[in-house]
């Protein structure tokens, strides 16, 4: 299935919390959706006959300065197409809906995206830090994030 | 030549300075730590394998810190390991020498201004007798390293040293 289609289906069951969507001459076609639609958007990609998003491919966090954004690229193994799916929130308010109980492997991709951006995914099971240690502070990923002089008495910068 | 010259008659006896056997017998049987940290790792057990033959120099891995000579600092040194290896090292035995692998482990290497999470080098935590540069440093580089910590090992002596 097209891009396009894949957007024209989701139009038609969300109308206008679809926000944007560029579908042509990018790599990776892309919708993006209301923050608050996203777990029920996920939930109907996945168990709509026509779509069958079983698989979700990687969920990114990004920093487009003022404001955040999650990424989610998903497939199809059934029917051999993908899509991609952004949502943006506030910096001050980084609250997404977790989508942990639709695709299993969001659960240490958003603990990673917690890590790193700070993101708060509401409902989910077990967030805490993966791959940082548990005792620092901050969110490294995020474009006004200081490097800190010392952690546990070691010197930080070069 | 002394006391003890020309007076044995049993030709199996060799004599020499405690220092001299000490220091051979070390510099003899390094045992390594057997951990990896990044790529350096890789080069380290191409090392250690068939081509390379690291054990002809004495050097056996072992896997835990009780039973070791040598710990090779092979990778990035994040924060988060950095305390890992000082535990590590605080548990080796004395005497005990370290060789910092690579430009990683020496001063950060390619994170060496962003990397939040990297230590800007592995002396900063524990101290370093022999650094082998590059990234990574080919196994007759690590092997060259080895031999100069020998070379260190081998002057060694416990004769306290004054101040000049």
């Amino acid at each position: 299935m097209t891009a396009q289609e894949i957007h024209d289906i989701l139009k038609s069951q969300f109308g206008d919390a679809i926000l944007e969507a560029k579908l042509e001459n990018v790599p990776d076609p892309f919708i993006k959706i209301q923050t608050e639609k996203i777990k029920e958007a996920a939930e109907f990609t996945k168990s709509d006959e026509r779509l069958q998003f079983d698989y979700l491919m990687c969920l990114s966090g990004v920093d487009y300065k003022g404001k955040l954004g999650i990424t989610y690229h998903l497939y199809s193994m059934t029917h051999r197409h993908k899509i991609v799916l952004k949502i943006e929130v506030p910096t001050e308010t980084p609250n997404v809906p977790s989508v942990e109980s639709v695709w299993k492997t969001a659960n240490w991709h958003e603990r990673e995206a917690f890590d790193l951006f700070g993101f708060n995914f509401i409902d989910h099971p077990d967030q805490r830090r993966i791959l940082l240690p548990d005792d620092w502070e901050g969110h490294p990923l995020r474009k006004d994030y200081q490097t800190p002089e010392f952690y546990n008495g070691m010197k930080v910068p070069y | 030549m002394g006391l003890l010259d020309q007076k044995f008659e049993n030709s199996n006896i060799v004599v020499t300075t405690m220092d001299n056997l000490l220091n051979w017998a070390r510099l003899s049987s390094l045992y390594q730590m057997q951990f990896g940290l990044a790529c350096c790792a890789i080069e380290m057990m191409a090392a250690s394998a068939s081509n390379f033959d690291m054990m002809r120099f004495g050097v056996i891995p072992r896997a835990t810190p009780r039973q070791c000579d040598v710990m090779i600092v092979s990778g990035t040194v994040t924060l988060k390991m950095a305390s890992r290896i000082k535990r590590l090292y605080d548990q080796m035995p004395e005497p005990r020498y370290v060789i910092s692998m690579g430009s990683c482990s020496n001063c950060g290497g390619p994170y060496w201004e962003h990397g939040y999470h990297v230590l800007k080098g592995v002396d900063r935590v524990i101290p370093v007798d022999v650094y082998v540069p590059g990234c990574p440093p080919r196994p007759e580089a690590l092997l060259e390293g080895l031999i100069k910590l020998q070379e260190k090992i081998r002057n060694e002596t416990m004769v306290k040293k004054k101040a000049v």
